[in-house]
């Protein structure tokens, strides 16, 4: 081993931060999954019978499911009769003011580095925070309610909104679209709802922050996005877990519905816990999430930053049928250790002068491997369709690996398509430069790899870039920033 | 200020230095000459503290201390600057964030708080100047980009924003055209001073009619194997290296 390989493993070998559980009573209902747990779920949540009836669909269509495996990935099997569908921190189930939650919970949302008290919210964000599969509180939530903006749990949006939630809840990840959008749609906990009226630019940031604490529970939420005609609205979503050795199971839908002239931009923050050094324990993230341009000249914006998760399986898409929409999907995705991770988007053109950016960053350290996935479909009517896409990958040390899968199928003569990818090692050239002038190794790597992201890290908003950096400096260099 | 002693170097089993002896006072400009392969670069690279030969044999003192313990970083913190001979790209990096970690790095190494943002950037014009770099370069990212008289211009200003009391030039004349030539040496005039110390390593004398050194010497086959003052540079315009060889491999 040279020096070299030495520094980069000592760097590469850090902590993970946010490793604490938090001794909150929980309830849970027993370990399984049968078409009584789904009814105990939907009662336990006081839902209608329809939300029940669309469980139980959802459930038997999984039953005739298996579990895909064409990605590049080594996911041991899953045994779903040994997972808890529902956990919820006990007390009162339901909030009406900040007095009445569990003050454990504050602190762990605290340090989390959440303020979920509105006179802390200086920056401005709306937090919905869900933990195990309840929604704690919502910020901001009677500030919003005068712009007619709904933004509530999904909980609250089956009672109170359940027209909204019947016309667009699985309109664009239907149950039957994989395994575990149908497992997702069956047993479901809880995630956050967002409405944005005709005309409204909603004036801040919507943020939901996940976090599993009760262990042997799968967390899966939804998350459902609506911004109707001339609508924006910027969306963010933080996930953290505690460490454990077992393997947690977290399967999520996010759809996003944008109408005429509308934009949605959503960025990700996610920081499960990635497992040991051994690559024992961590969560296993397999998500789906979707958005469609549904309306003329309207846009969907993906950014996020992968850091954490055992295993990721991602693809956020774009589907643009609204003619002149645009899709965009930027992406940083670090591995390491024994992490695996097969990410990517799929970017499918329908309505003319379609547009679509990918730029996907993988950083792959330790023995870990990332791989980008990515789909670009042009339709025939999508004509003077666009993408770009470009996929790059960095490796830090020599016994990780990067892939790259990209997958073209054009329909249309009038598209472009233009597609490029590159790979890279942090070069010991660049290091012993950075060290000369005075820059020690781990600050340097940190420089190389946040320079690397830059364009993607520039597309979050503010605070959360600055989230952004110091988590890939943590992942990467144990220098806790 | 810096003590070269015997020094020996290898790369994997080829003896390259085979034992310098080198000594360097505050306020000398030193030129180090010499054929290609002659081992010029090994030399810069071992002061630097670049970790890819052993060396085997003698000593480096620097302000009396033992350099070779001293890490990369921890020698430029302590004031030595290598000016290299091909600069690296750093993608994405900018300028600016790059010298401000130098920059902090090194008051931190001194026991100093960090400079705020509006002093450093005032420091960069100035020092700016002084290169008469074109600002739009400190907008870009390390070295991307830049044509081959752009790094080397730019390795001087970063010098010069970081003041080093010992620097090491590379064949900072390498690849460049008179007029770079010229603003490159005007730079390490103005940034001389009684206090530091510079050792100016170059293939070519014409670099020398621009930084005047006060020694010279000839490093052939991994030794010094004459010093002289600037009119040895002269000779060696005018003869060549090959009398030297000749003296040398004859008593060989």
């Amino acid at each position: 081993m040279t020096d070299q390989e030495k520094i980069l493993n000592e760097v590469t070998d850090n902590d993970y931060k946010f490793g604490f559980h938090s001794k909150i009573e929980t309830e849970t209902i027993p370990k399984g999954l049968n078409e009584d747990v789904i009814r105990l779920i939907s009662a336990k949540k006081e839902e209608p019978g329809w939300m029940t009836e669309s469980r139980l669909k959802a459930f038997r269509h999984w039953q005739t499911m298996t579990m895909p495996d064409w990605a590049h990935l080594q996911i041991p099997d899953i045994d779903y009769q040994d997972i808890i569908y529902y956990a919820a921190p006990k007390k009162e189930a339901k909030y009406q003011s900040l007095d009445e939650v569990d003050p454990e919970l504050i602190d762990t949302f605290n340090r989390l580095g959440i303020p979920l008290e509105e006179q802390k919210q200086l920056a401005g964000v709306a937090v919905d925070a869900v933990m195990d599969s309840v929604s704690v509180k919502t910020t901001f939530q009677d500030t919003l309610a005068e712009l007619g903006i709904i933004f509530c749990s999904f909980s609250e949006a089956v009672k109170n909104h359940p027209d909204l939630v019947q016309k667009y809840m699985g309109s664009v990840v239907p149950y039957t679209d994989n395994f575990f959008a149908a497992l997702n749609s069956a047993v479901f906990s809880d995630g956050s709802f967002c409405y944005i009226p005709k005309g409204i630019r909603c004036p801040m940031e919507l943020s939901t922050y996940f976090r599993i604490n009760t262990a042997n529970t799968g967390q899966f939420e939804r998350t459902l996005i609506i911004a109707e005609d001339d609508t924006y609205v910027s969306y963010l979503e933080g996930c953290t877990a505690p460490m454990r050795d077992e393997n947690q199971l977290h399967a999520a839908i996010v759809e996003i519905v944008a109408m005429e002239n509308a934009e949605v931009k959503y960025s990700t923050v996610q920081n499960w816990y990635p497992g040991d050094k051994a690559g024992k324990g961590g969560i296993y993230n397999f998500v789906t999430k979707r958005g469609i341009c549904k309306g003329d000249n309207s846009k969907i914006s993906w950014t996020q930053v992968e850091t954490g998760s055992a295993i990721t399986w991602k693809y956020p898409s774009c589907i643009l049928k609204g003619h002149n929409s645009v899709g965009e999907f930027y992406s940083v995705a670090v591995t390491n250790n024994y992490q695996q991770a097969d990410t990517g988007t799929k970017m499918i053109h329908i309505g003319k002068n379609t547009r679509s950016t990918i730029i996907s960053k993988g950083i792959s350290a330790g023995r870990s491997q990332n791989s980008y996935r990515g789909l670009v479909r042009v339709l025939k009517g999508a004509e003077y369709a666009r993408n770009f896409s470009q996929c790059d990958s960095l490796l830090l040390g020599d016994k990780c690996g990067a892939h790259t899968f990209p997958y073209l199928e054009v329909d249309n003569r009038t598209a472009i398509v233009e597609h490029e990818a590159t790979t890279s090692k942090i070069g010991e050239d660049q290091i012993f430069y950075c060290n000369q002038r005075g820059i020690d190794t781990e600050n340097a790597i940190s420089l190389i790899v946040n320079g690397y992201a830059k364009e993607v890290l520039n597309k979050l908003p503010m605070e959360f870039a600055v989230e952004a950096q110091k988590l890939l400096a943590i992942t990467l260099e144990g220098s806790v920033g | 200020m810096l003590d070269i002693k015997d020094l020996r170097v290898k790369i994997e089993d080829k003896e390259i230095l085979k034992g310098i002896n080198l000594s360097v006072r505050a306020g000398e400009v030193h030129a180090i000459m010499g054929p290609n392969g002659s081992g010029k670069s090994t030399l810069a690279s071992a002061l630097a503290g670049r970790n890819y030969f052993d060396i085997t044999h003698g000593k480096i003192l620097y302000e009396g201390k033992d350099l070779t313990e001293l890490t990369p970083e921890d020698r430029a913190r302590a004031g030595i600057f290598l000016g290299f001979q091909y600069p690296v790209e750093i993608p994405g990096v900018s300028m600016v964030n790059f010298l401000r970690a130098a920059i902090n790095s090194k008051r931190e190494y001194r026991g100093e708080k960090p400079l705020p943002a509006g002093d450093f950037l005032k420091l960069m014009r100035e020092k700016k100047k002084v290169v008469e770099i074109n600002s739009d370069l400190t907008n870009r990212s390390v070295n991307e980009g830049f044509s081959g008289g752009e790094k080397k211009k730019n390795e001087i200003f970063q010098m010069a924003l970081l003041e080093p009391k010992l620097a090491i030039l590379d064949e900072t004349d390498s690849g460049l055209d008179i007029d770079a030539l010229r603003i490159v040496a005007n730079g390490v005039n103005k940034l001389r001073s009684p206090e530091n110390a510079t050792i100016v390593i170059t293939h070519y004398q014409r670099l020398l009619d621009y930084i005047v050194p006060d020694f010279v010497h000839v490093l052939y086959k991994g030794r010094i194997v004459k010093s002289g003052d600037k009119k040895l540079a002269k000779e060696l315009e005018e003869h060549g290296y090959d009398w030297i060889k000749q003296e040398v491999d004859l008593k060989a």
